[in-house]
Parts: structure tokens; C-alpha cells; sequence
């Protein structure tokens, strides 16, 4: 463990504006399906409209003779240059998986699925093509429900005999990281036993995914709008059987990922298969429909809690039984998502029993795999929402309960219940300058009046108290974990003759503004300009080695591997400067860019030594004429954001409205190199967060066609739709990387679902209301209190919630939201979905 | 084929078009106007947003035969002659407006549309009148700052 070093920081911690946006606010972009190469073709792709079938028969004649139509490739045609995507997270050794080609050769397995490629000399003519292919299906039976899937019945994939891919379990008492839960549950006070669900969700990342493929050159150059540009061509390399020095990945200017561009896709695979078979660049860019319906989804998992505690509110146990359903297939993370929520149940309590048990589920329906926050949302919401139901039940404030509860600032570091090591938090600092903010005593007491008043707008307040564990990731921790790959980023540094420097990292940014911040990093680092600094990314052949952006990673893991490849070049400058002074080395010490002889004013720039070395004319005898480095950091701990989010909402009882009057969020994420970024970051990710509590719901009919098929019926919020939020800070520095930071990518997404839905249920809790599923559309909460007011609760064993969404326009309102729900909570997941 | 003539960021053109092409596949393909982009395929986003004769349209909802004989400025058509950052783009880059970037083009159409209906609007009212322009990255927040902020009273 290292702790954080004391240095002068010019750069580091200020609003610098970002350099990406010269580019981004004028036009002059670089996204994929700007790219345009000598005599590319266009391709387009022919999707299943069933969900379960077998390809009784492909007529692709009528397509072949089109105007501008070059090829028309099926599952068969490539069925041995394809090979099967990758899934690089077998979570146990018995997994099931089923063989995942990019084309369907004989069966397709969800609505969506591509069984044909049109191969064009323009997209016009390609997307005309697409209505000439007769595809005959033979129906099979739709598996749509995890919770039956579960049970058995019908099965999504015939030949692995079970729905079920892989059971995954924590258990405190086995690990020895804690006691028995279930002699914890029937020894207890309280038990709250509680099901939540967590609804299906589209990453919907603003620019559609796109690739371009030149088969031309002695490597095979794929463009893609990826967020793992060093994954994608390694697992390119492997899923088709090329070695992987033929391939050059690129990730140009990339417009968002979340998640939803953590994958090798199908569309990749079949570009690249196309390309190399015809000999010409191919691009193929999917329409948004597409991408709503085949770039895979997030979350979609029931989670059933069972909290015991003492009288006074102190848990005792928290067992954990979750199904996760997978879809029709393991995208290249799936079966690892609701795991990596595994260690963040008991949150930031202290907690003396855990049992977490997992079943990833097939159905025919796209598959799942990374979103914002991936696992942790699912936790965090869980907990955060149970936690508020523990409180009723002692009958104190939910607050009262949290502290009761949570880590002291002391206690740190802090060995959870689940076998992770928290290093830094002040619970305690976040929420009193959250709760001071927000207002909390005032809004209490007007909660308290409007109830008082039988106000027809009742106000809610909900708590969000979160932690994340973030910068994925050590490796041995991964390799623990049965993940393929390990958790290390690289970065190398380019002295150049003129003084200027070439930063390379191996993450991949796609919003998050490392052009920027890894600039102020060096900048510090090196004492050089910040405009003197530019930071490359995103090509294989430029940046060779990385594992990518994601999970909340890039700072504290790629962020530390710059700073050690800094700290190298000053090592390896060191040397030469001592000679060049003729000094001692010991006795220089290097601030601000310079070499300095103590004692004396003899100095030398860092760039006067890169001019030096490039020249080499007089360098120390044995001396490598280069002072550039590259470093490879392996973080030794996760990092552990953690964070207070306040949320008042008024609701409408009258006609199920719900309106956020106020978002107070104070997040630790430790120390901050540019706070404009991390602001906005927060901001994203709350209405990420927020949207799924409010608004957004992937939503499949019984046939297993998607309904929200579209941004008319799939609900990403606009401006009209959010108000102003208050965000504010506590730095607890990280102490296990130099940095001291933590991560801020996710934390708003982690933290914010739970507090809205906590304030939709405060508001209503004195109708006899405790649980709202989400989306918490007016339809659902008109829907409940109308069932409270009638007396009438919702059957407990006929639980949920699945019901299609009426088409609605993307508005501030989302009335026609046809949904039912669930008045009273303790639902049993075996009841599963309509 | 249609023969349409269209003045595209001061500069006159004409083409031959398939009738059923759209304005924004005419200003990518034709044009080669690729700072306009395109995020969905429903009039939802507002990512191919432009201004037709100085008024907002979604690019993607209007073919270009439509556009005929008329005036089109696309995020690329801007900047002063010498370079120089429109009020709107220096907004955006000055309060953090953007992240991916990729809303950004039709985002920054949208709220010079916006201030050209009604210079002095209130939050609500920029947030009201950005309603038809999807980000994912920015949650708004830094978006509306922006806009306030080259408003009339606004802080720029």
C-alpha cells in the first residue's frame, strides 16, 4: 500500500476545457460511419423477426439479382470462417453456453438476430436488398420468463438440456469472512424479506455502432465505434482464426458507450469475415432500431433479499437469491455482471452474515452484458431500497437507520462481509454536507404538513447511501473470479526532440475526456505545457497494448500506469542530466520540469534532454540514447467511491405524477484531477440512473418482439424531462494508488436509481404503499395507489410487471405507459412475470 | 434522379438525388458534410439537426428534393471566415456542454434556434426547446448552462 505523495499541482485539480472539444463542436469528426475508403461496399443486415426458430429455409435469389447487390451471405456460407463470439467469463467451471455464431446458421434464438448479409455498393441499395430475402422459419417455443426458465419447462436452448447457464454463490461462513446467515435470519429480531426487479434496459449510447473493414493491406485495419479497441482484436483474432498480428483495431471518435460497446458483436465479426472474403473495404452501420433491438441490453434481474436485524435496527444477516437473465446467448462479460454486485450487497454496513446466490438464466430474448455500473446499480438499489423497508419497521428515520449501520470513518481500512478491503470513506462527512445542502430537516417537515393536510401533492424524500468498488481491476482478483483476461492498464510517454511529448494509453475514451485530463496528469508529472501534451489512444498499431475503458477503470488504472511511465522517464532522464550538468546525481532533484543542482542555479529542462538524447552526441557511456518509457500498472485494490444522494419528489396522487423538486448528491470519489469532468460525469450518470427509475424499460411481447423497439417507445429522457441538480464533493483520497483517486465514471447511475424510488415510496408510504416497480411511470403509480385506496392489494404471488408499453412519444410525461404493479412487495420470485 | 441546387454553408451546389434521399444523406454522402450525423431513424434525437434557411429542421425528416433552392447551415458552415468559434460552440466548450460529442452538432443548431425564437428564455424554456435533441453523456445540465449563458442576461 502506497500512500498519497504530497506534490505541487499546477494542472491537477483544475477546470481545465476539454482539447476534444475543438473537434466535437465544430464538425470535423472522426466517427466510424464517416469513413469512407476506395471502392467500399455497404452492408446491411437481414434480422430473424421471431424469437425462436429454426431456418427452415433462406431464398436469397431475388436480393443476389438486385440492383448494386454484390453478395448475399448466410450462416451456412460462413458457418467455418465465423467461429463462435466470445464469452471471456466462464463464472464456473460448469457453465453452460451454447455456440454463439454471428450469422444463424441453422436455429435463431431471439427477435433480432442476424441470419443474412447484404453486400451492396451503396446503403440504399443494400437496405433494399434486405426486403428481397425470404427467410422460412419452423417456430419453436419462446422462452420469455427467467423465473419459469428457471423452474425448467420450455427451453431457450434444447441441446444444453436446462435454462439455466451457471448457479453462482458467496457465503460468508465458507469464505470466513463472516457468520451463518440463515442462524443469523432465525436467530433475529426482524426479518424484512423482500423482491425487487430490476427491468430490462437499452445503454442507447447516441451513436450507433458502426464498422469499417479494409481487407486490403498487409493487416487487416477494422474501424469500429467500440470502447475496447485491444479486447476486440484479440478476440477477432481468436473467434476467426487470424493471427492476431494481422489485425489493426481503431477506435476513431467513438459517441458513447456505457457499456453497450464492451462487446465483440456479431456486426464485427460478419464486416470483417465479408471484407477479407471479398477483398474490399465493407462497412456496415446499424440504424438506431437495430441497435435497440441486437446491440445487446443491461440489468434484467429479480432480486429477492432477506434482511434480519436486531430490535434496535443493527442487521445481522442479509441473504441475497438473484436471477439474472442472460438472454438468448453470453455476450463477452454476461455471466460476470450480476456477480460483480456480489460484493457490494452489504454496501457500506457492516454486516456480520452473507449469502449471495446467483442463477444466470437463458431466454429468447437479446442477450445481456455491461451497463453503466454493471452488478452494482443492481446491489446498490436493492440494498438501498430494503434498508428504507428495515427502517419502517423499527420505526425510525431511514437515515437513523444507515447510521446505525454503516463503517465509521475510523473503522477504515474495513474488511467487508463480502472479502473486499475498503481503504478510505467518511460516510459520516458526505451525508452531513449532503443532508446541509439539501435541506433535509425543512423538507422533513414539510413531508410532515403536506401528510398532516391530505395534500393531493405528497412530497417524498429518498436516501441513496452508496459505495462502488471501482478501477477494474486487480488481476489476481480476476483470475479469482474465473475472468479471462487480467486488470492492468499500460501507458507509455514519447519524448520528442522539440520538447513536446506523446502520452500513449491503452484505455480507450469515448466521452470521458482523457485527451484532457491524462494531458493535466503529464503536465504535472513532467512540468511540461499541458498544450505541449498530446495523448494518443484508440489504434492498435499506435497504442499496441491496453485492456480499455470501462467499469470506472481508466483513472484509477490507466491514469497510475501514466504516472508510473512519467516517473520513468524522469528516472531514465536523471542520469543524463547529472552528465550533462556535471553534477553528481544525487545531488539533482527534479521540480517543474527541471533538473536542478542544489545549492546552485545550474539547471536543465526535461525537454533540453530529450533534445540531447535525440542528438546522442554526448551521452553517459552505456547510456540508451531514449529517456521515452512505457509502464504496465496492476492495480493492488479495487478503489471505493462512496457518496450521499438526497432526492425530493412530489407525487401527484390524483394522477400518479411524479416531479423531482430537488437532487442532492455529495459524492467521495477522492482526488480529482479535473472537476469540470467529474461533474459532468455525475451529471450523466444520475439521469442515467434516474431514467431508470422514472422512464426507461426494455419491454418484449409474449411472441418475444421487442415493443420498445424505438426511441418513440424506449424513453431516454430529454432536457424537458430533469431538472438542475446540486452536486458538491468530500475528497477521502484513495490510498492504495499514488493518485489518491477513485473513479467517477458510474457513480451517479449506481447511486441515483434507489433514492428516486425511495422518494417515489416515501411519498406514498402512508397509503399503505411500499414498493413501486420501475419504471415508476404515473401509470404505475396512479395504478397502486388506486389499488390502496380500494383496499385491494395486489395478490402477493402474482407479482410483476412486464406488461408491454403502449407506444408513447418521448415526452416529459409517459402516461400511456401500460404497466400494473406490485402494491405489496414480498413477492416470490418463483412467481415470476406474466 | 431530381436536379437540386442548395446553397450548404455559403457554398452552392447541385446534384442529381434520388427523390427519396434525405437531406442528412444528401450533406453526408453528397456534400460530405459529416459533422452533421445521424442517432436514430425516428425524428427522435435530434442528432442531424440544421438550420433550413436559419430556422431548425431534423435533417433526417425532410428529403433533400425538399431542401431545393433553399439555404442550409450545417455545424460546419459556423465558424467565421476566420475561424473563429460561433458564440454558441464557445458556450458549449466553455461549460462543459459535451462529452462524446456526438449529440453536439444538432444540440448546438438546436439552441441557436432556440435563442433566435426568443433571446432571453428561461431555463425552463431552453430545457422546453431542447426537448426534441437526445444526449446521453451530459444529463442537460451543462447543455442549459451553456445556452443561459449566450443568452440576452446570460453570462457569457
Amino acid at each position: 500500500m502506497t500512500t498519497t505523495e504530497e506534490r505541487p499541482a499546477a494542472e491537477i485539480g483544475a477546470p481545465r476545457r476539454r482539447k476534444e472539444d475543438q473537434r466535437l463542436i465544430t464538425g470535423r469528426t472522426r466517427w466510424t460511419d464517416n469513413i469512407t475508403l476506395p471502392g467500399m461496399l455497404h452492408l446491411t443486415m437481414v434480422r430473424s423477426p421471431v424469437a425462436h426458430g429454426k431456418i427452415a429455409s433462406i431464398d436469397t435469389e431475388a436480393a443476389k439479382a438486385a440492383p448494386g447487390v454484390i453478395a448475399v451471405i448466410t450462416g451456412a456460407d460462413i458457418a467455418d470462417e465465423q467461429g463462435s463470439l466470445p464469452c471471456a467469463w466462464p463464472i464456473t467451471p460448469d457453465q453452460k453456453a451454447p455456440p454463439h455464431p454471428a450469422v444463424a446458421v441453422d436455429t435463431v434464438n431471439f427477435a433480432g438476430e442476424i441470419v443474412a448479409c447484404i453486400v451492396a455498393r451503396s446503403p440504399a441499395e443494400a437496405r433494399d436488398a434486405v426486403e428481397l430475402v425470404d427467410v422460412d422459419y419452423d417456430d419453436l417455443p419462446v422462452v420469455l420468463d427467467m423465473a419459469a426458465a428457471a423452474q425448467g419447462g420450455e427451453l431457450t436452448h434444447p441441446d444444453l438440456g436446462t435454462n439455466v447457464s451457471a448457479t453462482w454463490v458467496y457465503d460468508s461462513a465458507e469464505a470466513g469472512t463472516g457468520s451463518d446467515v440463515e442462524a443469523a435470519i432465525s436467530s433475529s429480531d426482524i426479518v424484512v424479506e423482500r423482491t425487487y426487479r430490476q427491468q430490462r434496459l437499452i445503454p442507447a449510447f447516441m451513436e450507433p455502432r458502426s464498422v469499417v473493414c479494409d481487407p486490403t493491406g498487409e493487416q487487416t485495419t477494422l474501424w469500429s465505434a467500440t470502447q475496447i479497441p485491444h479486447i476486440l482484436r484479440l478476440m477477432l483474432a481468436l473467434t476467426c482464426g487470424i493471427s492476431e498480428s494481422k489485425v489493426r483495431v481503431i477506435a476513431p471518435d467513438v459517441g458513447g458507450g456505457f457499456g453497450g460497446k464492451l462487446q465483440v458483436t456479431p456486426e464485427e465479426v460478419i464486416t470483417l469475415v465479408v471484407a477479407r472474403r471479398l477483398g474490399r473495404p465493407c462497412k456496415y452501420t446499424e440504424t438506431r432500431s437495430e441497435s435497440i433491438m441486437a446491440a445487446h441490453h443491461g440489468r434484467d434481474q429479480i432480486q429477492k433479499l432477506t434482511l434480519s436485524a436486531r430490535r434496535d435496527g443493527t442487521v445481522t444477516g442479509l441473504k441475497v437469491e438473484l436471477l439474472a437473465d442472460m438472454g438468448a446467448y453470453l455476450g463477452l462479460v454476461s455471466p460476470g455482471i450480476p456477480i460483480l454486485g456480489a460484493f457490494m450487497y452489504n454496501s457500506i454496513y457492516k454486516f456480520p452474515a452473507y449469502r449471495f446466490v446467483c442463477t444466470n438464466v437463458f431466454t429468447n430474448k437479446n442477450w445481456t452484458d455491461a451497463y453503466r455500473g454493471a452488478g452494482r446499480p443492481e446491489a446498490t438499489y436493492a440494498i438501498e431500497r430494503i434498508m428504507d423497508e428495515l427502517a419502517v419497521e423499527v420505526g425510525v428515520d431511514p437515515m437513523e437507520i444507515r447510521e446505525r449501520n454503516w463503517i465509521k470513518h475510523e473503522e477504515f481500512p474495513f474488511s467487508t462481509v463480502a472479502g473486499l478491503e475498503y481503504d478510505t470513506g467518511n460516510y459520516e462527512a458526505a451525508t452531513a454536507r449532503a443532508k446541509e445542502l439539501f435541506g433535509y430537516d425543512a423538507l422533513r417537515a414539510e413531508q410532515e404538513q403536506r401528510r398532516q393536510s391530505n395534500d393531493p401533492v405528497q412530497l417524498g424524500i429518498g436516501i441513496s447511501t452508496f459505495t462502488e468498488m471501482c478501477g477494474l481491476a486487480p488481476s489476481r482478483v480476476l483470475g479469482a473470479l474465473s475472468y479471462a483476461a487480467g486488470g492492468w492498464e499500460h501507458a507509455s510517454v514519447r519524448m520528442l526532440p522539440s520538447g513536446k511529448v506523446e502520452v500513449v494509453t491503452g484505455t480507450s475514451p469515448h466521452g470521458q475526456g482523457h485527451e484532457t485530463a491524462w494531458g493535466q496528469i503529464t503536465a504535472d508529472r513532467l512540468g511540461v505545457p499541458f498544450d505541449d501534451i498530446e495523448v494518443l489512444h484508440g489504434d492498435t498499431q499506435i497504442s499496441h497494448k491496453g485492456l480499455d475503458s470501462y467499469g470506472s477503470r481508466s483513472l484509477t488504472v490507466g491514469g497510475m500506469a501514466l504516472v508510473a511511465a512519467a516517473d520513468k522517464v524522469i528516472e531514465k532522464a536523471r542520469p543524463i542530466a547529472a552528465h550533462m550538468l556535471e553534477a553528481s546525481v544525487d545531488d539533482l532533484e527534479f521540480t517543474a520540469g527541471r533538473f536542478n543542482v542544489r545549492g546552485t542555479d545550474s539547471s536543465l529542462g526535461i525537454g533540453d534532454i530529450a533534445l540531447a538524447v535525440f542528438a546522442a552526441h554526448d551521452l553517459p557511456f552505456g547510456v540508451e540514447p531514449s529517456i521515452d518509457a512505457e509502464a504496465t500498472f496492476d492495480p493492488a485494490n479495487f478503489s471505493f467511491p462512496h457518496g450521499t444522494h438526497l432526492c425530493a419528489i412530489e407525487v401527484d396522487t390524483d394522477t400518479g405524477a411524479a416531479k423531482i423538486r430537488n437532487y442532492t448528491c455529495v459524492d467521495d470519489i477522492g482526488n480529482v484531477i479535473n472537476p469540470l469532468i467529474v461533474e459532468g460525469q455525475v451529471h450523466g450518470g444520475l439521469v442515467q440512473g434516474i431514467a431508470q427509475a422514472l422512464f426507461e424499460e426494455a419491454v418484449y411481447d409474449d411472441s418475444g418482439t421487442l415493443v420498445t423497439g424505438s426511441f418513440v417507445d424506449y424513453l431516454v429522457p430529454s432536457a424537458a424531462d430533469l431538472l438542475n441538480f446540486t452536486t458538491d464533493r468530500t475528497e477521502s483520497p484513495s490510498t492504495t494508488n499514488a493518485l489518491g483517486v477513485k473513479g467517477v465514471g458510474e457513480a451517479g447511475t449506481i447511486a441515483s436509481t434507489p433514492a428516486v424510488v425511495n422518494a417515489v415510496v416515501d411519498a406514498l408510504r402512508p397509503l399503505g404503499i411500499n414498493d413501486i416497480e420501475m419504471p415508476c411511470s404515473p401509470y404505475r403509480i396512479w395504478t397502486a395507489i388506486q389499488a390502496a385506496s380500494s383496499g385491494a392489494k395486489t395478490p402477493t404471488d402474482n407479482p410483476t410487471v412486464d406488461e408491454p408499453a403502449q407506444p408513447t412519444h418521448n415526452a416529459a410525461t409517459s402516461e400511456a405507459m401500460t404497466t400494473e404493479t406490485s402494491g405489496d412487495n414480498a413477492i416470490d420470485t418463483e412467481g415470476g412475470r406474466a | 434522379m431530381a436536379r437540386i441546387n442548395m446553397v450548404v454553408d455559403g457554398v452552392s451546389y447541385s446534384d442529381d438525388v434520388e427523390p427519396r434521399t434525405l437531406l442528412v444523406q444528401y450533406l453526408r454522402e453528397d456534400v460530405g458534410k459529416t459533422g452533421t450525423v445521424v442517432g436514430c431513424d425516428t425524428s427522435n434525437c435530434g442528432a442531424c439537426t440544421v438550420l433550413l434557411d436559419g430556422v431548425s429542421v431534423k435533417s433526417c425528416t425532410l428529403l433533400a428534393v425538399q431542401a431545393d433552392g433553399h439555404e442550409v447551415t450545417t455545424i460546419e458552415g459556423l465558424s467565421s471566415s476566420d475561424g473563429g468559434l460561433h458564440p454558441m460552440q464557445q458556450a458549449f466548450h466553455d461549460n462543459h456542454a459535451l462529452q462524446c460529442g456526438y449529440c453536439t452538432p444538432g444540440m448546438i443548431m438546436q439552441s441557436i434556434d432556440v435563442l433566435n425564437s426568443n433571446p432571453s428564455p428561461s431555463e425552463h424554456e431552453v430545457r422546453d426547446g431542447l426537448e426534441g435533441n437526445l444526449c446521453r453523456c451530459t444529463g442537460y445540465q451543462n447543455i442549459v448552462k451553456a445556452v443561459m449563458s449566450v443568452s440576452k442576461g446570460g453570462a457569457a
